[in-house]
Order: C-alpha cells, then structure tokens, then sequence
C-alpha cells in the first residue's frame, strides 16, 4: 500500500483489476499526483501483497477483496474518497462504495463489467466455457513460475520517490493466486448490486473494448441511478495505459470539477 | 543483391510468423508464412484485431495481462498463447514482441513474432496433467490418513487442523480420537519423519496399529511399545522408519476426565485450565519410536474438568521459521496458550490456524493440531454473580 503525491489534495484511490498489480496506474498516478493525494495498492494475492494474507478459501468471494479496501480506508482514516476501480476491480468498488459511503463520497468505474458471462437477454459478451479457456491459459503461461520468482514479486523496496516505486517485476502473480482471483472476478455477477449505490457514480469505457463491450457500459449506466457515462475513444481494457492523459484528466474532473 | 539477403524473402518466408500491430492492437503487417499457418490471405487479416486471433480465453488473458505488460516493459518473452485459424483449430504459439516507440517515447508498432510451439506445448500440457494428478493423489492420500470427523465423548468437544506445507506431497502428520468403550476412548496425534508416498505408508500403518493395540491394551506405555515392535518389524531391511507420537486413553470421571497419556519423543501437550491458566503436561524424554532398542516411552496423567482443553500439536508448528528463529525459541507457544485459555476447542484450534497461516513460507513442515475440551459445566456460564 502506498499514499503518494499532494498530501492536502482530495483522496483518490486506485483499485486494479485481474493479470496486473498497482502499476497499472503509473501514467495516470504521475499525473495526478501534483493535485491529489493518491492510494495505492495490490489486491491480496496479487503483485507485492503479504502471501501470509492469503486464503483460497476466503479470496474466493468479491465481498472479501471490497472489505480490504473499505479496511485500507479505514486504516488509513481516509474521507471524502474518491474510489476509482479498473475492470474487475470496479465490482469491488460497487460494494465498498454501497458497505461504507461515509468514507467513499464518489465512485469512479473504469472499463467495468457486473457481469462476462452470457444470461438470457443480458449480454456480457462470454460463456463460462471462455473462462475455462483463460484458466487454461494462466496454467500455460505460469509453468516456469517457481518459488524463487514468489520472493522477486514480494521484495517490493519501499521507496517514497515516485519514479522508484515501481517493482521490476510488473504484473508477476503467484499462479495460485491468480487462478482464484479469475475465477471468482469473471464468474461473479454483481448486477443487483448496481442499483443499490449510494453515492455520485463515473462511469469511463473504452470505444472498442472486447471485455466490457459498449452495451455492458449502457447497462451499468442505467442501473446505477444518477450515474455519468463518459466514453474514451479508445481501444482496449486499459485506457490508464494506452490513454493515460486522457483517463487521468477523465478522473480529475470527476474528483474535482473545474 | 545476391539473393540469400533477399530481405523481402528473410520477412515472408521466415521460420517463424512474423507481424507488426498498432498500439490499438490492428495488425499493420504480417508475413506469408503466419498467414499460411492460419489459412487465411494476409490481405484479409491486415486491419483487423490482433485479438481476434486468439482464443477468447486467451484474448482476456492478453487483454489483461500481457498487454498492458508489453506496452510498461516495451517487450514480452516467450508467452504461451493459442492461435486461431481459419478452419477454428488452435495452433499452440510462443509469442516474443516489442514496442517501437517514437521521439516522445509514444508506441508507434508493436512487432510480434510466433514460433509453432504444438510439441512443446503438448509435452507441457501433459507435464500439467501430471502435476495435477499428483496434487490430487497426495491430497486424497491426505485424506484417507486423517479422520473425516472426530468422535469425541458425551460431555466433551474435540477440534483439529492440519495444514500442509507442500500442496503435492503427502504429509507425515497425524491424528485420530475414537471410541473404545462406553466411557473409554483412544486419542492420538504424531508426527512420520519424512514425507511423501513412504511416510504415507509408515503414516497408514502407524494409524491401524495405534487404533487395534489400544482396543487391547489400556496402558498408553504398552500402546507406545506395540507400534515400536510393529515399525521395527516391519522395516527392519529397509531404511528405519520412525515416528514420535503422543498416545492417550480418556476415561470418563464423575466430575471430567481421566487422560492417560504417553509420548515417544513428541513435544508435551499442553492444558489450557478453566481458570485461565495453561501449563505443559510433563512428559519430555521419551524417545523415538521404530529405531531403536528397548526404546523408552513417557507416561503421564492429567484430569480434565469443566471448561479445561487438552492441546497436541506437531513440530510444524513450533519450529516454524519467524525472524530468524523459530516460533517456540523463547517459550512462546505456552504464552499463545497463556494468553487464549479459557478456551473451547473449536475455539483454540481457530485461533492455531490462523496463527499457522500468519507463519505464511515460514511453515516448514506440515502442522497438526488437536484439541479435547471437556464442556463448560451448563451453569457456570449463567452463574455470574449481579
């Protein structure tokens, strides 16, 4: 967890998404970061998390990883929050918006998704069978991944300077963890839960994005009363990569308009 | 220009499928020989997504992970991915690619090269199916070593955990509590050296032994000496194979029980009282059992009344690795127990277990541990005077 930039600027805080870790929010951190005060972190299995905090068990529930962050603020005494979720991450910020508003006052969702897979009329854009085939994947590609890779991932050197920050190992998950964290990300369904929030809502989706497809953007804005919907002409998952100017001004103006 | 530095020909005809993509992710280029491996003609690919030519599992994967990976790194090494072709089978690839960028450091192409990886990725494929039945097979093993529930006597509760330190191999701990009479009944808790498919025989055959010779023998001594002649028995040619363990019997009294206990070299159980208090049950010295010759086994005898919980436990758990010592260098397990009794067994185990997980890569060794409660009498509970 790291508290970066303005320290007397509006909090906000970054949640990342499934196959990365809080580096993903480099570009639009170094931008902000001269206004706001910044909250980062990685998701417990993920990037330099405490492997001790781990259980398969318990990280097999969404409600288990929006605890952590509402935990994160309360930790940190944080309000006036304004909470920006990527992907995955998004549904996570729907429910530790809705469990403690009085800390999170805005809600900002990026390229978000209540549901992947397929359901009768709604379209989320997979099946289960497609998830399977990313499970499969991860296996594939973590076959090297061995023990001695776990402890380059946990040595995360904890230097406030903001262009050392970063690990070297970006995006490095311990397989184990990793499959859990799809699973239970991209088999979640969270659309009853959009309703229900609280507090002035951002959406930000990508033109062209092959996960949270345009209809999956319209529905989220619709179920969510009172919610902003703004579209990046953009394309891909990560608009805080390949855009990030455009997403961290995106975000600005949400958190403090001009 | 002789013709084997045909550039033209070195991109088209290369070994291996070669293409350029935008950082959108359209493909700019690609070479003949990629287009052949997916049937298609490269004019139909050029200015369609590279995405599209992935599996769609395979596509979130590069969506989430690897792309945002290739464009921070500016590179990507060796990724397995599956490629689509034009008749929708999966062609197995290792992709290798990086990031052209401009002046102002903006990604202008991305080059990405494809080697044909069917072989490879078939052997590996059956190098995961192995582990995974390797995995599966310790874990059933596992299992069928430990008992499905405990079966405590009327009047008292019973709680354990095992935590394993490798996810596939078979551990050498073990425990068990059964009856062996109306108000009679056998417990143990011990620790196989080793681990693996030989512990797990020693572990199965430590376990059918405890449980036959304490149907006949009431003395946990004796109990102790019949599994010692049985070990020595039965590997005698082989390598020794020796366990420590604690052994007891509960005998119901009017007011609690009776625990005769004996141990062959295993950490002394501990009592965490009623009344707040917690103390080792006194019974170090014993030795191991299976190795060695007339070996000696400790006994000792404890009551439990209302509201007091026996504690076992293997070594797992107090030579786990913290700092630079172990947990129990300076005698902080009794504190643990100190500090949490009175406790239940339900209770004390949790809190064991997420003490285990708190260890995190420090959990060396497999860690069991049991605990035998005798209920807190109905109305001391409701006693409280005012």
């Amino acid at each position: 967890m790291k508290v970066v930039g303005a320290a007397d600027g509006p909090v906000v805080m970054l949640a990342h998404g499934f196959g990365c870790d809080q580096t993903l929010w480099r570009g639009v951190t170094e931008i902000l970061a001269s206004r706001f005060r910044i909250v980062l972190f990685d998701h417990v299995g993920a990037g330099a998390s405490d492997p001790a905090a781990w259980d398969a068990e318990r990280y097999a529930h969404m409600s288990t990883y929006a605890a952590d962050i509402v935990d994160i603020a309360q930790e940190l005494d944080l309000t006036d929050v304004t909470l920006v979720g990527h992907s995955v991450a998004s549904m996570m910020g729907v429910l530790a918006a809705t469990a403690a508003p009085d800390r999170f006052t805005k809600l900002i969702l990026l390229t978000p998704s209540p549901r992947y897979i397929d359901d009768g009329d709604y379209r989320g854009g997979f099946s289960s069978e497609d998830i399977d085939e990313l499970l499969e994947s991860l296996d594939s590609n973590y076959l090297g991944w061995s023990a001695s890779m776990a402890s380059v991932v946990v040595n995360a050197p904890d230097r406030p300077e903001l262009e050392s920050m970063w690990t070297a190992s970006v995006c490095r998950t311990d397989p184990a963890c990793a499959r859990v964290f799809a699973r239970t990300t991209f088999l979640s369904d969270n659309r009853a839960d959009l309703p229900g929030v609280p507090v002035p809502t951002l959406i930000i989706d990508s033109a062209r994005d092959s996960l949270a497809p345009s209809q999956v953007g319209r529905f989220v804005h619709e179920q969510i009363p009172g919610s902003v919907r703004i579209t990046l002409d953009v394309s891909g998952h990560c608009p805080q990569i390949t855009a990030p100017e455009l997403t961290a001004e995106t975000i600005a103006d949400f958190v403090r308009p001009s | 220009m002789i013709d084997d530095l045909d550039v033209e020909d070195l991109y088209e005809n290369a070994p291996c499928g070669y293409l350029s993509v935008r950082p959108d992710m359209r493909i700019a280029r690609l070479n003949s020989t990629l287009a052949t491996w997916l049937g298609f003609e490269v004019d139909a690919l050029v200015g369609t997504d590279f995405g599209e030519l992935l599996t769609v599992g395979g596509r979130i994967h590069f969506e989430t992970h690897f792309g945002p990976m290739l464009l921070m790194n500016g590179k990507l090494d060796g990724i397995a991915l599956d490629l689509v072709t034009a008749d929708r089978r999966r062609l197995p690839v290792f992709i290798t690619a990086n990031v052209k960028i401009d002046a102002a450091g903006r990604p202008v192409l991305i080059r990405i090269t494809a080697l044909d990886a069917r072989d490879r990725r078939t052997y590996e494929r059956e190098l995961v199916q192995s582990r995974t039945r390797a995995e599966l097979l310790a874990k059933t093993l596992q299992r069928s070593l430990l008992p499905p529930a405990l079966l405590p006597p009327s009047g008292m509760t019973a709680a354990a955990h095992y935590r394993a330190a490798s996810r596939d191999e078979v551990g050498g701990d073990f425990y068990d509590l059964f009856p062996l009479s109306d108000d009679c009944w056998g417990f143990f808790l011990g620790d196989v050296c080793g681990k693996g498919a030989a512990a797990a025989a020693v572990t199965s055959l430590t376990r059918y032994t405890l449980r036959a010779a304490a149907v006949y023998d009431e003395n946990p001594v004796a109990v102790l000496q019949n599994l010692d002649s049985v070990l020595r028995q039965e590997f005698r040619d082989a390598n020794a194979q020796f366990c420590t363990a604690v052994f007891g019997i509960l005998s119901r009294t009017d007011t609690g029980f009776e625990v005769s206990m004996a141990s062959g070299g295993h950490p002394p159980p501990l009592v965490l009282r009623a009344d707040g208090t917690a103390h080792y049950v006194p019974m170090t010295g014993g030795q191991l059992i299976g190795i060695l010759r007339h070996a000696r086994f400790v006994p000792a005898t404890v009551t439990l009344e209302a509201g007091d919980t026996l504690m076992l436990y293997s070594d797992g758990l107090t030579e786990a690795r913290v700092g630079r010592g172990r947990y129990d260098d300076d005698g902080a397990l009794l504190e643990f127990a100190t500090a949490h009794a009175p406790a239940t067994p339900a209770a004390i185990v949790d809190d064991l277990r997420l003490l285990l997980r708190s260890f995190g890569d420090g959990l060396a060794d497999d860690a069991a541990v049991m605990a035998l409660g005798v209920s807190p009498a109905p109305d001391s509970a409701e006693s409280s005077e005012g």
